[in-house]
């Protein structure tokens, strides 16, 4: 049956639109938006009061499928997406097999494919095995589907290796993902480095860490004239050096995840490994640097890092507890609460950079917008909804947060992918 | 003593108030002298099992509480492992909830990696002593040292005090510039610049890398031990070098004043950051630093030991 | 809950004179012992102590050495009490070892306090024997103790309190019946 949202307030960056709207959805396609829709044989859904959003895009989530299914997969990474307002998600590389060939891009795209629940795409290595040593067959995986290149979760060490990397994606349109982390800087590092660190006696990563891959990195983008995405920004330092770059008009993006603005190092006192992430989380001025650079254009992107795992590899001593956080069914929570409230962005913005700058990315075609004739990937996200951060809630596989117990202001009411309603009100369709 | 004791655990320092420092302080010197007795023991903690769980080798810190508990009648169990040994699928949590079934009264702990005492202690029932952890604290060694002051300064408000040698790593440092300044120390460390931790300043120590500003002046001197192994790491360029600019020596203690206390926390090498004329030398508290430990220890176990509030 | 003073029994005078008297006592039953000494139990017992040492010394004509005695390590009720008390010094500098131990304390109740200062005392090796001083003796005991001097025998209930004053600890030479209030 076609689906009406009546009276939503329609954000849609796209077509340069704020204003309450009703929107047809007619086939998996957008059909028809405007005010006052009078349409006969299709389901009236009142979103008075609700913000009427393209569907929401994580450029960065690790679904750990294939591998770690203990921890996610594809149908329950996909429902903790739909609780938090994602439509589409991007999974990186570094599952077991890594994804490094066409035959693992092929196994991703259809095992997603039977999920059935959300747009599930991948990237691919940049390096075999992800080791930095060989690219991998650039041509075949593209044509296969993948959607960027990323050695995410480590560097590419050698800077000539990511050279060649960058030249080659460029004849396929594939931006580079690029995890910035000079690993002889942060060798042994678990946490931010600074008095914290020297407080609780852990080894410290300096910011500069992250810094100085970012600068390298910008450097060789501009050299091979290829697109650099520079995954999870966490420092005032690498914003400006981001800043910068564009002023240079060279092709890059960036994106930071929720809790690089929402968190401080403060969450790792008292040794919370569900806290340890990386890269770290660093200091109140990063925090402020980020959202600046949110608010100023500099970081086109909010992504989750959504990382699961186990409880098994959470509750050790924190030297040895793997490192990132889940982060799917929070981050719009988030991003409203600290952006939207606190007038660091407009629902634009917000719609900017969970929706449509993420589909540029990628190259999405129909995604992002709120177009006549896009998919009709759409994400009603309710102001006064309310969530509390409980593990009995949590509908990822792993309930690795920092935020357990925190209380959220903003949720997902109802989020349509292909013109389908997939979750309403807080139960999956 | 305005203060009683309420803390389960004795995890570290830095959360203890001065009255609290006190408080340990004032009880081990009520329990010096139970080790000069014919016959030292008392039986206060008869029927209360104490578990030693060592997971990095250790001698001194493990007989010092051991002969503590011992003097004070409890049941003694050791368990000396490594970190990597509890890899093999169960975690330090497993293994320590299988210790509290056992129905323990207090887990003294020392651990290769920073906060696993901290991670056991909200997880289980029994008291936990932190017998050092990783790079963050030593709480009964710094106590011990600063108990060891008290008795020959009779105060530690006032005195100037310098920690020298690798203070990044070191848990004596942190233990001791936690109680120290909290008792109204002023403390200074020294080492070099590869080996400080970031913005140690903020703890509100001053910082040199000259040794001569360290012992001039310095009341007490209380000279790290240096892993010799941090060579490799290109975090000194050789042991040669670094004796010669922050190792104390009969030469440069010609700086020191007259009444300064020479520490070291043992196991010393000889030669590396401190000659042994020095070491054994006429300024030199390090054998009484081992005495005092045990009382220290003593003071801790029978502190904690009443209390009564658990967690579930 | 509140105490009441009810009654004061011995003022710094009769405290005074009961020491005194103790003191010959002790001396009339060592007439032949060359190696008494006293020990006092802290707080209050420790100070009597001091003084009955200083009377029985300066009637003998010689020092009396003297000590002191903390019993908290021995205390059978410390898995009971809400907090660990506070642990004082023994300071015992002689050897007790065939020696005549005269155990000062301020009041013998139940007997359970001079059970952990035996055991206390046996700690530091084998005394001739010991002997209990007290200056007030209550009543109701609970092991099978009795003293060998007492200043006074007061009959109490058990919902009385006896409380010894000493200037050095209290301010003032006195010893008061109480009763605690509901």
């Amino acid at each position: 049956m076609d689906v009406i949202l009546k009276n939503g307030r329609v954000v849609d960056p796209a077509n340069s639109m704020d204003t309450e709207a009703d929107i047809l959805v007619k086939a998996g396609k957008i059909a028809q938006v405007g005010k006052g829709l009078k349409v006969q044989d299709a389901r009236q859904v009142d979103c008075k009061g609700k913000v009427v959003l393209p569907g929401l895009i994580d450029s960065h989530t690790h679904f750990r499928q294939p591998g770690r299914e203990d921890e996610e997969d594809f149908v329950t990474g996909s429902r903790a997406a739909l609780k938090g307002g994602f439509t589409s998600v991007l999974c990186m590389a570094n599952t077991n097999p890594v994804v490094d060939n066409k035959g693992v891009v092929e196994y991703i795209c259809s095992e997603a494919a039977k999920a059935g629940l959300i747009n599930i795409y991948t990237v691919a290595a940049v390096t075999k095995g992800l080791e930095g040593k060989e690219l991998t067959e650039t041509a075949q995986i593209s044509a296969a589907g993948a959607k960027a290149l990323s050695d995410d979760g480590k560097p590419v060490i050698n800077p000539e290796i990511l050279r060649r990397a960058m030249e080659y994606a460029k004849m396929f349109n594939l931006p580079v993902i690029s995890h910035c982390e000079d690993p002889f800087l942060s060798r042994n590092g678990v946490m931010n480095e600074g008095l914290l660190s020297t407080r609780m006696g852990l080894k410290g990563i300096p910011r500069a860490a992250e810094t100085v891959m970012v600068a390298r990195d910008i450097e060789i983008a501009r050299l091979s004239g290829a697109r650099l995405h520079i995954a999870h920004v966490s420092t005032k330092e690498s914003v400006e050096a981001v800043r910068q770059a564009k002023k240079r008009k060279i092709a890059v993006t960036c994106e930071t995840c929720p809790h690089y603005f929402v968190l401080t190092e403060e969450a790792v006192s008292e040794y919370n490994t569900n806290a340890k992430v990386n890269p770290p989380l660093r200091t109140q001025e990063d925090v402020e640097a980020i959202k600046k650079g949110l608010s100023d254009g500099t970081i086109d992107i909010i992504s989750t890092d959504h990382a699961p795992h186990s409880a098994e590899e959470k509750d050790v001593e924190f030297d040895f507890a793997a490192t990132g956080m889940i982060g799917l069914e929070f981050a719009a929570s988030l991003s409203y609460m600290e952006l939207v409230k606190k007038n660091v962005l407009d629902w634009k913005g917000f719609a900017e950079k969970l929706s449509i700058n993420p589909s540029r990315l990628l190259s999405l075609k129909n995604k992002g917008s709120l177009s006549e004739g896009a998919d009709a990937d759409i994400t009603v996200f309710d102001p006064s909804g309310t969530r509390k951060v409980e593990i009995s809630s949590i509908e990822s596989k792993s309930k690795n947060t920092p935020l357990l117990g925190r209380e959220l202001a903003g949720t997902a009411a109802i989020v349509i992918v292909g013109g389908k309603i997939k979750y309403e009100n807080g139960k999956f369709c | 003593m305005a203060v009683a004791w309420k803390r389960k655990d004795l995890l570290d320092l830095e959360s203890l108030s001065a009255e609290e420092i006190e408080l340990i302080l004032e009880t081990t010197g009520s329990f010096k002298e139970i080790s000069q007795r014919p016959i030292k023991k008392v039986p206060t903690l008869r029927g209360q099992t104490v578990v030693l769980f060592f997971f990095e080798p250790s001698t001194r810190t493990r007989t010092s509480f051991e002969l503590a508990a011992k003097r004070m009648s409890a049941d003694i169990v050791n368990i000396q492992t490594s970190a990597s040994s509890l890899t093999k699928g169960e975690t330090l949590k497993d293994t320590a909830r299988n210790i509290e079934a056992m129905k323990v009264n207090i887990i003294i702990m020392r651990h290769s990696c920073s906060g696993a005492p901290h991670m056991l202690a909200g997880s289980v029932s029994p008291s936990i002593i932190n017998a050092g952890d990783g790079s963050h604290e030593h709480p009964t060694q710094g106590l011990l040292d600063i108990f060891t002051i008290k008795e020959h300064k009779k105060k530690i408000e006032g005195l100037n005090v310098s920690i020298i040698g690798d203070i990044a790593h070191s848990r004596v440092a942190r233990s001791n510039i936690w109680g120290l300044t909290k008792l109204g120390a002023k403390v200074t460390v020294c080492g070099p610049a590869t080996l400080m931790p970031p913005e140690v300043e903020k703890l509100g120590v001053k910082v040199t890398y000259d040794i001569k500003e360290a012992i001039e002046g310095a009341d007490v001197i209380n000279m790290l031990r240096i892993q010799l192994e941090r060579q490799g790491q290109n975090l000194f360029p050789s042991i040669r070098d670094y004796s010669m600019a922050f190792g104390l020596d009969a030469g440069k203690m010609k700086m020191a004043k007259k009444d300064v206390l020479i520490m070291h926390p043992g196991p010393v090498n000889r030669g590396v950051e401190i000659t042994p004329e020095v070491a054994d030398g006429p300024y030199s508290v390090i054998l009484e630093q081992v005495t005092n430990g045990i009382a220290v220890r003593m003071a801790v176990l029978y502190l904690l030991s009443g209390v009564k509030e658990r967690v579930e | 809950m509140k105490i009441k003073e009810k009654a004061k029994v011995l003022d710094a005078e009769q405290i005074d004179k009961s020491l005194v008297r103790i003191a010959h006592e002790i001396l009339e039953n060592n007439k032949d012992v060359e190696d008494l000494a006293i020990v006092g139990i802290r707080t209050r017992g420790a100070i009597l102590a001091q003084r009955l040492a200083a009377k029985i010394g300066s009637i003998k004509g010689s020092l009396v050495p003297v000590g002191a005695l903390d019993i908290t390590l021995y205390r059978d009720d410390l898995t009971t009490v809400a907090e660990q008390p506070v642990v004082h010094k023994t300071e015992i500098d002689f050897d007790i070892h065939e020696s005549v131990i005269v155990l000062v304390d301020d009041v013998l109740y139940t007997g359970r306090t001079i059970r952990c200062a035996l055991d206390a005392l046996i700690d530091f090796g084998r005394p001739k024997s010991i002997q209990l001083a007290v200056l007030v003796d209550r009543g109701h005991r609970e092991l099978p103790i009795r003293a060998d001097y007492a200043g006074k025998n007061i009959p109490t209930s058990q919902k009385e309190t006896v409380q010894v004053k000493i200037k050095e600890s209290d301010g003032v030479d006195e010893v008061v019946v109480a009763e605690k209030e509901d």
